[in-house]
């Protein structure tokens, strides 16, 4: 695998392209691009850990679940992580662990703000490996 | 009979383009383009016709899915989108409405002049700065309990008013009195209202800012005068913010729960961004509830950030408010979905209008347009971007025939935000601006390179659109002096 995770750039928000082995990877791959969005993951150390429980209806809204879980932990209690365990992923519920650090101004540059993940356009492609595609609203 | 355009559109005028129902099939009505040729090469480049064909899917849509001339590429529906459903048969969708739910602009006019402004205009954009929450992540001054919280979303400007934040005149001159009707806190999930308690009384990050500007040009001078605004070189302020992580959490929890109604109610749809259900439906009537008390929300904050607006002002001037003579002239949303009437196929019918990216201009004469401008016709609030015009505009008795009382919110991106940021550097853009009078000041560097003029449509081609339709009118255009981002 070349690489984990691309930026996909459109006219007015941005995605990202995210691959792995496996569904767990391509998950947790296209959580680090979200947060890579938000600041620079070089900056960010593994500090704190949070876990979630997720469920949904099929893999796609899985997929946008857990990206929208991660967006209000950053909102509300400013967590920025780094890494994250997948625990347990089949196509309706997810379990995971999430390392990373609460906001400091002085040592994070914050880039963009990231309203919600969406559906426009959204992948979840199992035929070689993983690679999910996801569009957010910035 | 022309050619199509690009084999796709069969042009109506110069400033009108149809996409016809055999353009995708599932297309209820036809979509409508209000824009000029020259301006179609991008659309077409970035597939937002596709998007305009998909929201004609919609159940109950009547009319046209409409594009006003600031349209560019979204998610599920345009930006700049407009679609109205029938009550009785028809859907509501919040991907029809954004994440930004009443994202929106307000103007507030000065007695001041640029000459009066321009010797302190540092020190004003650095007050106004201070003074005025902004940037990623950032909290509010205020501090609310959940309970309070309830009330902001259930009475909107009215009870940011009362708390101190402005005057009973604001109220008047906001859209819906700054109080959308019906407002239900226990359809808001608990982590909305917990992304919405620290940023009430934000400005945000992305688009949002807030402008020292002056008048430049004048269209209408009547029109302008009744509006306040008297004289070439006067000096405006405009806010554009909007109801924060509260409203994109509320739109991400519906079209969640709207996804599932899709399903049970057999509604078959080309992008599950425009997740949907019947407006008669109890999930619709959640959702239009619940959005409801984003939309208080949203104009709850920009009543706090006006506050803020004035005592910067009184501060930097040392002068009072009523010298100073800062009074509101209007307040619009340009992201929401409202219940109102039209006449359709020569009946009267009350239809649900999504507006996505476009600004309501409601004719004079028209009962939800306030007192003082009902002889004039609504004022349509359009801003620019930081180093080129905004403008005040009228609505139109067209736009109510045509665009269900409609019309453009902005100047519409052309270029995406990596782009701009490649090509342009924060610093250079401040210094470039700085050099042509206008002083910038932003919490980052990286979102002001993103929101560059370049990376805009020109903002005066899409007003002269919506002008030459005559689905607004324009009255007055005012320059940028100094902006505030996040």
């Amino acid at each position: 695998m070349e690489k984990d995770f691309e930026i996909v750039n459109h006219t007015a928000d941005v995605g990202i392209i995210a691959y792995g082995a496996d569904m767990s990877q391509a998950f947790a791959n296209a959580a680090r691009g979200l947060f890579s969005l938000i600041t620079d993951l070089d900056d960010v150390g593994e500090v704190l850990y949070w876990d979630v429980e997720l469920t949904a209806t099929d893999e796609e809204s899985l997929l946008v679940e857990w990206l929208n879980e991660l967006i209000y932990q950053f909102d509300t209690e400013g967590m920025i992580f780094k890494r994250f365990d997948i625990i347990k992923l089949n196509n309706t519920q997810l379990k995971a662990r999430g390392y990373g650090e609460k906001v400091d101004k002085s040592k994070h540059k914050l880039k963009i703000g990231v309203k919600a993940a969406t559906y426009h356009m959204l992948k979840v492609d199992k035929s070689n490996g993983c690679k999910v595609q996801v569009l957010f609203d910035i | 009979m022309s050619v199509p355009w690009q084999g796709i559109l069969k042009k109506v005028d110069d400033y009108r383009w149809e996409i016809p129902t055999s353009y995708k099939q599932g297309m209820s009505v036809p979509g409508l383009i209000f824009a000029s040729e020259s301006m179609l090469g991008h659309i077409l480049e970035e597939n937002a016709f596709q998007q305009v064909a998909n929201v004609a899917f919609l159940p109950g849509i009547v009319g046209h899915s409409l594009a006003m001339p600031d349209i560019h590429w979204g998610y599920g529906f345009p930006i700049g989108g407009v679609a109205a459903t029938r009550l009785k048969d028809g859907v509501v969708s919040p991907g029809g409405v954004g994440f930004d739910i009443n994202c929106g602009v307000r103007l507030v006019r000065t007695n001041l002049t640029e000459d009066e402004v321009r010797p302190k205009i540092e020190r004003l954009v650095n007050e106004l700065f201070a003074n005025i929450p902004s940037g990623v992540g950032s909290e509010g001054k205020i501090r609310v309990s959940e309970k309070e919280l309830d009330e902001a979303m259930v009475r909107g400007s009215r009870w940011a008013m009362e708390k101190g934040y402005g005057q009973a005149e604001d109220i008047i001159v906001t859209e819906e009195s700054g109080c959308m009707k019906g407002a239900n806190p226990n359809k808001v999930s608990s982590k909305a209202k917990k992304r919405g308690v620290p940023q009430l009384g934000t400005l945000g990050s992305g688009n949002h800012f807030l402008e020292v500007e002056v008048v430049d040009e004048l269209y209408d001078r009547g029109a302008a005068k009744a509006m306040g605004i008297d004289d070439l070189g006067q000096v405006l302020v405009l806010i554009h913010t909007g109801s924060r992580g509260f409203g994109h959490q509320i739109c991400t929890d519906y079209v969640e729960l709207l996804g599932q109604a899709v399903k049970r109610y057999g509604i078959s749809l080309p992008d599950r961004q425009l997740a949907c259900a019947p407006i008669n439906s109890p999930e619709g009537q959640d959702y239009l509830v619940a959005m409801a008390c984003a939309a208080n929300y949203a104009w709850a904050n920009r009543q706090f950030i006006l506050h803020w607006v004035r005592e910067s002002f009184t501060k930097v001037f040392g002068k009072s408010q009523k010298e100073l003579g800062m009074r509101q002239i209007y307040d619009v949303a340009h992201n929401i979905a409202k219940i109102e009437e039209y006449t359709v196929d020569g009946r009267k019918e009350r239809l649900c209008v999504h507006r996505k990216g476009a600004t309501r201009a409601f004719p004079a004469g028209h009962p939800d347009v306030p007192d003082v401008y009902r002889s004039l016709g609504q004022p349509v609030l359009i801003p620019g971007d930081m180093g080129r015009f905004s403008y005040v505009a009228l609505g139109t008795e067209v736009a109510m025939k045509e665009t269900f009382g409609s019309t453009c919110h902005g100047a519409g991106r052309v270029q995406s935000r990596a782009a701009a940021k490649r090509s342009l550097r924060g610093a250079d853009i401040a210094k470039a601006l700085a050099e042509r009078g206008i002083i910038v000041k932003a919490e980052s560097m990286a979102s002001l390179a993103e929101e560059a003029s370049e990376a805009y449509k020109d903002v005066s081609e899409v007003i002269e659109v919506t002008h030459k339709a005559g689905i607004s009118r324009k009255v007055a255009r005012a320059k940028p002096m100094g902006v505030i981002k996040g």
